[in-house]
């Protein structure tokens, strides 16, 4: 295939190239032709780029002919994760350095009176300065900028690379932050400058605060790592543009990344829910939750008419809020690590307590020696035994034994139920917090489809799907690389917050036009900036709301930017309706937020050729690898299909196993999957005949 | 009917759903911050013949542990005797008095009898705290009340929904008696709402499991919940431990008021004995029954988060002694600062007893105070009346592996504190400044968390500033060689001058005109440890970080610096520490 390339430069192929905590995933593809190639590498977090050259080569890709590189990359996540941080100073009104360090008052569990935090600049590299505005952006103490000038010098010969300028109530007046930013470049040797209000012009002073220090403290890393991985695809014959996922699900040119860059914190995941928001269109799907079950947890979002939720305010670990619109990614602390274990009261549990990456479930053979969700599959012959047994060196006996022991004798019952009793109640934990995830946006799951991916996903999904009424399940045609792919299919995005915080019934509607406007052309031009061959531009226009009296903030999507004050107050009541079944009728509104996404929507791709039309078979008999006896209610002797050969468009009934490069996916007895057009399959729960 | 283990853990997890999506579903809806924002509420399944606790949300407020059953309990019984009024399907009673099961009058709950063809099967019951039930002074926490009557409406178990139609007479009455009450209305319907849902899910659990198995899993868990905490009590040798706990004052008469424990470890279980405590006090830092167990409880979990709570869990749990003393008061003793002060104590009571006997599970004291400061006024530019709260955190308690937490919430509690910039918009004041209280963490070899330092004053118009806090006489106990931390510090600076409330920490209606101040300090938790035995680096970081000074380097830790910036003077270090 590497030769081929003259048909490659005319075509001009996209790569989409993720980087997850272990492998690097990339997907490339040609539209033209529909030719696809994809690679699975190990990641290499130290410096991500040498992983990001080796899935390049590893899948044949010709650099010089890409036409375009769309990159997710965790090297700010695990920067804030880890705390591995370039080293930031904060300059912050006279009174209140430590707001960084205080944080809202709480602790990290609601029992335990243990718990530690450490905030994201230390206390000394915090330095304050006299000013201070009051709530109405009226000026309380001047700027002293001589103060600013010498806390510049100090943070630099503390040897800080990046700074923060975080002033009390700058939503409502920047322009102490603005000057103090304008100081300071006069001595600061790079641009590594964040003001407080440009992310988030929002107030509460923690929040916007540790999104200010996310993004310094990030900002020299991303800047780096963006630079020398240019650097190296165009030492390797690139030369087009490169693109980087943000955390929004949207694209952004490698040349501005950095300037915005705690937005690309949590990117990873939002690449695998636009992946699944456009498989699910395309499938006539539009309604999804998401569910990417990995070893140590699994992550949930939601996604209505194709647009995956957008929050902006996540909070990534404890205290830890980044408060830049994102994809409402949630993390469930469940995964084929969980561990198994009978209490002292006699009564299995699962989780919270995982075996982690190492020592991983038992039959990782890599030391664990708890039983796990993973284990119990491979116990219940929904894993394939031979691909353990053959290179791990743990055989399926030893897992059996240690169930008995540890599981079977004191529950009473064999390893075999004992496996099963850890699917069950694993299973339906699993589907309890998805549950509070959907309830807890206002959902009910009923309907929606789910969308199984990741490693353990298309494992658990018909039983999930089962436990949560839900009616069917979607596993796209490459869940393993299900990120890399949303990659390939992102948007261009940029996301705008305005905070107008007026009761709706003497709010001035032209005043809310205007912003709409404003955030609209600002939008645009960012847009057009980016030399990318759009389909279409796109706004969505939704405001925040609330009751008066009320701290809590309701989205509510709007039509369009020219809403009377009628049509805000009936879609706000209905909104408050559905979400909480509670009518309130002689409260009056207040609107707080007003938003704008304008999307830059790329051309249509065929996902069909994601696997190879090639490889089809003719009929399910020959797509059949070999049978094994799996365990659903008792053992069925169950066919093993090989994914990349089932036919087009074909129809089986549970029990089977349809095994692929990196998953298994799981169809239990009752349940109908068949294959559709672009290469997915769908899963009716109670469909079978 | 036997079940076997692996469906007892299905039901559970399934019990345990429908709690916490009436907790969810409670939070969402509701209208006040303290509930919406703060989660002071919490939502429950009990039993049908005695109230007796079934199962809890996760995300209910901790100083609810256990306190609805207690409130089921004497509403099943009122029923019986015929002093409240017989359900009906459809019905919700709403009761806040403290001396029928409850806390302080804020708490409110809602109970609901649940029906399975035809028969009362259990109940659904939610607390929500309301941010105003009429009384003294808004808020209910009056530090200078002498009677119940002065903190609020007090609500006898009556009928507020009818055949699921709210009561416009009753609700009238309510509305009637305390403050902001047009508002109220979205907490009431969000705290309906919420059984509502537990209704539906606890219908479709029943349904799909079966009653009688349902039933018969219940009982069952409750006797293996027996069985798991005492097999945590195991971990207690046998003995006799003691501690004493002291709340400052009550608020009238300036008197310590003592709480005495002496915990038996016999057999595998607990007896917790609070005799000799001092006698039901004027103020209104007195306990009430329901209150006092449920913070032994609450103590307990924060020890051993691993327990489920159901009513089997405290069923090795003993408490005695109460009667007679401020841990059980009567009708009318004034109780505002049940949940949110004594409680607390009574929780550092239970670990600075147990502490020894599970040194790696337990912390010192934490700050242990809610840090209640109210500030009711008027503000002539926008021509109305406010009243602000301010709640805060303090330090934690040094454990065994760790320094304690800065500024972590209370005990009791789980809520995050206002931003300032919120307060400043809302209310006329300004922050002078925001920060730790540097020196409060006792010393130790893990020492304890640091407090809040805040100050703040007031720009326009007048107002009344009123405190119910404590830890203002007695710092957080440390443990184990640990020094206590801080205590409390509330100063009012007016025209200039400095006023500490003779309570120390608490005061009400103290007169402040523009410019005039507030500052406090809030107490750091205890050490934990010998102080001597802290790595000396830590000191020295600690220094550089400006959480101690060079002297108190020297006084509490035996830590001698020299230099600029400071280095260990490794032979004054060794001379101090011996």
């Amino acid at each position: 295939m590497a030769n081929d390339t003259s048909l490659e430069r005319a075509a001009g192929a996209i790569v989409g190239v993720d980087v997850g905590g272990t492998f690097t995933d990339l997907v490339e593809l040609d539209p033209a032709t529909g030719r696809v190639r994809l690679a699975k590498v190990p990641s290499t977090l130290d410096n991500q780029a040498f992983g990001v050259l080796n899935a390049l080569k590893h899948a044949g890709c010709d650099l010089a002919a890409l036409d375009l590189i769309v990159h997710g990359t965790t090297t700010t996540t695990n920067a804030v994760l880890e705390r591995k941080l370039s080293r930031t100073g904060l300059i912050t009104t006279r009174g209140f350095r430590d707001v960084l360090e205080l944080g809202r008052r709480t602790r990290p569990q609601a029992y335990g009176m243990k718990g530690e935090f450490t905030p994201l600049i230390p206390r000394d590299l915090r330095i304050e300065v006299p000013e201070r505005m009051d709530s109405a952006g009226e000026v309380v103490t001047a700027l002293d900028e001589d103060a600013v000038r010498a806390a510049g010098q100090r943070l630099l010969d503390m040897g800080c690379e990046a700074v923060v300028v975080h002033f009390l109530h700058s939503y409502a007046n920047p322009s102490h932050e603005l000057r103090a930013a304008e100081v300071l470049r006069s001595l600061w040797p790079n641009d590594y400058i964040t003001v407080g209000h440009a992310l988030l012009s929002e107030s509460r002073e923690f929040e916007r605060g540790v999104t200010a220090a996310v993004n310094a403290s990030v900002q020299p890393i991303i800047d780096r790592y963006i630079r020398r991985l240019t650097q190296e695809l165009k030492n390797g014959g690139y030369h087009s543009d490169i693109l980087v996922m943000n955390g929004n699900g949207g694209m952004v040119s490698a040349g501005r990344v950095a300037l915005e860059a705690a937005k690309t914190v949590m990117s990873g995941p939002a690449s695998g829910v636009m992946a699944a928001a456009y498989t699910g269109r395309k499938a006539g799907l539009p309604n999804l939750i998401t569910y990417d079950m990995g070893g140590t947890s699994t992550d949930v979002a939601l996604i209505r008419n194709a647009e995956p939720t957008v929050s902006n305010e996540i909070e990534i670990e404890y205290a830890m809020p980044i408060h830049v619109p994102m994809v409402d990614v949630r993390t469930v602390g469940a995964g084929g690590g969980s561990i198994a274990r009978v209490n002292p009261a006699g009564l299995l549990e699962v989780g919270p307590e995982s075996a982690g990456a190492t020592p991983g479930p038992i039959c990782y053979g890599r030391g664990g020696t708890e039983p796990t969700i993973s284990d119990a599959n491979l116990v219940l012959g929904r894993l394939d035994p031979s691909k353990f047994t053959g290179h791990t060196g743990v055989t399926v006996e030893h897992v059996r034994h240690i169930f008995e022991a540890e599981l079977g004798a004191p529950l009473g019952v064999d390893a075999t139920e004992a496996a099963a009793a850890v699917i069950r109640l694993g299973n339906m934990k699993m589907a309890g917090a998805i549950r509070m995830v959907s309830v807890s946006l206002g959902a009910d799951p009923r309907d929606f489809a789910l969308f199984a991916f990741g490693g353990a996903g298309p494992l658990h999904a018909s039983a999930l799907a089962r436990e949560l009424g839900i009616p069917r399940v979607l596993v796209p045609s490459r869940p393993g690389i299900t990120n890399a792919i949303g990659c390939v299919v992102a948007d261009l995005r940029h996301d705008f917050v305005r905070t107008l915080n007026a009761p709706l019934d003497t709010l001035d509607l032209t005043r809310l036009h205007g912003v709409f406007a404003e955030q609209a052309a600002e939008g645009e031009a960012l847009i057009a900036a980016e030399r990318i061959t759009l389909r279409e531009t796109r706004h969505l226009y939704s405001v925040d709301m609330q009751f008066i009296g009320q701290t809590h903030l309701l989205r509510v999507p709007l039509p369009g930017p020219d809403v009377s004050r009628k049509t805000l107050q009936q879609l706000f009541e209905t909104a408050y309706f559905n979400r909480f079944r509670v009518q309130l009728d002689n409260i009056r509104a207040n609107l707080v937020n007003v938003n704008c996404s304008v999307i830059g929507t790329r051309a249509e791709l065929d996902l069909s050729t994601l696997i190879d039309p090639a490889e089809r078979r003719e009929t399910l008999a020959e797509a059949e690898l070999s049978r094994r006896p799996v365990y659903f209610d008792g053992w069925h002797d169950t066919p093993v299909y090989w994914r990349d050969h089932l036919p087009t468009g074909f129809t089986l009934d549970g029990p089977a196993i349809v095994t692929q490069m990196d998953t298994t996916v799981l169809i239990e007895p009752g349940d109908r999957a068949t294959g559709d057009a672009n290469g997915n399959i769908l899963i009716e729960i109670g469909g079978a005949a | 009917m036997t079940l076997d283990p692996i469906t007892l853990s299905v039901i559970q997890a399934g019990l345990q759903q429908v709690c916490d999506e009436m907790d969810l579903s409670f939070s969402r809806a509701a209208f006040s911050p303290v509930i919406a924002e703060a989660n002071d509420r919490s939502d429950g399944i009990y039993a049908a013949e005695d109230g007796a606790l079934i199962a809890q949300g996760a995300g209910g407020l901790p100083v609810f542990v256990g306190t609805m059953q207690y409130s089921t309990a004497t509403l099943v019984s009122m029923i019986a005797s015929g002093k409240a009024a017989k359900p009906r399907p459809g019905d919700i009673y709403i009761v806040n008095d403290p001396y029928l099961g409850g806390t302080h009058l804020m708490d409110v709950r809602f109970a609901r009898p649940f029906y399975r063809n035809g028969e009362i099967w259990c109940w659904l019951s939610n607390t929500g705290h309301w941010p105003d039930t009429g009384g003294a002074v808004p808020g209910g926490f009056s530090a200078s009340a002498t009677s119940v009557e002065q903190e609020g409406l007090r609500l006898p178990p009556v009928r507020l929904f009818k055949q699921g139609e709210l009561d416009p007479e009753i609700y009238a009455i309510i509305t009637s008696n305390i403050r902001v009450a047009d508002q109220r209305i979205g907490d009431v319907k969000a705290q309906a709402a919420a059984l509502l849902v537990g209704e539906e899910r606890l219908n479709e659990l029943l349904d799909r499991y079966g009653d009688e198995t349902v039933r018969a899993a219940i009982a069952e868990l409750r006797n293996r919940a027996t069985i798991q905490m005492r097999a945590f009590l195991s971990e207690i040798p046998e003995g006799t431990y003691e501690a004493t706990a002291w709340v400052d004052s009550d608020g009238v008469v300036n008197e310590p008021l003592a709480i005495r424990l002496s915990v038996a470890k016999i057999d595998d279980g607990l007896t917790f004995d609070f005799t000799g405590s001092s006698a039901p006090c004027a103020g209104p830092m007195n306990s009430v029954r329901a209150t006092t167990l449920s913070s032994v409880y609450l103590a307990m979990r924060h020890i051993f988060p691993e327990v489920p709570m159901n009513a089997g869990a405290f069923a090795p749990l003993t408490i005695t002694g109460i009667e007679g003393t401020f841990l059980d008061a009567q009708y009318p003793r004034p109780v505002s600062g049940c949940a949110a002060e004594v409680s607390q104590r009574i929780a550092e009571a239970v670990f600075a007893a147990l502490v020894p006997a599970l040194p790696d599970r337990i912390t010192a004291a934490p700050a242990g105070t809610s840090g209640n400061f109210a500030l009711g006024g008027h503000d002539p530019a926008r021509g109305r009346d406010f009243v602000m709260y301010q709640l805060s955190g303090g330090g934690y308690g040094g454990n065994a592996d760790h320094d304690g937490l800065a500024n972590g919430c209370s005990t009791i509690g789980i809520s995050k504190a206002p931003p300032i910039e919120i307060m400043e918009q809302a209310f006329p004041v300004l922050y002078r400044h925001y920060a730790l209280h540097e020196g409060s963490g006792g010393a130790g070899e893990h020492r304890g968390g640091f407090g809040l330092d805040y100050e703040l004053e007031l720009r326009r118009g007048s107002a009344r500033a009123s405190f119910v806090m404590d830890h203002g006489r007695f710092g957080p106990q440390g443990v184990l060689g640990g020094r206590d931390g801080t205590p409390n510090q509330v100063t009012v600076w007016q025209s200039g001058q400095p006023h500490t409330p003779a309570h120390l920490s608490k005061e009400q209606d103290i007169p402040l005109a523009p410019g005039d101040r507030v500052h406090v300090r809030t107490p750091g938790g205890g050490g934990y440890g010998d102080p001597m035995k802290r790595a000396p680096e830590a000191v020295l970081e600690d220094v550089r970080l400006e959480r101690y000074t060079p002297e108190q380097a020297e006084a509490l830790f035996g830590v001698a610096l020299i230099g600029t910036p400071p280095r260990i003077d490794p032979d004054r270090t060794a001379a101090l520490r011996g």
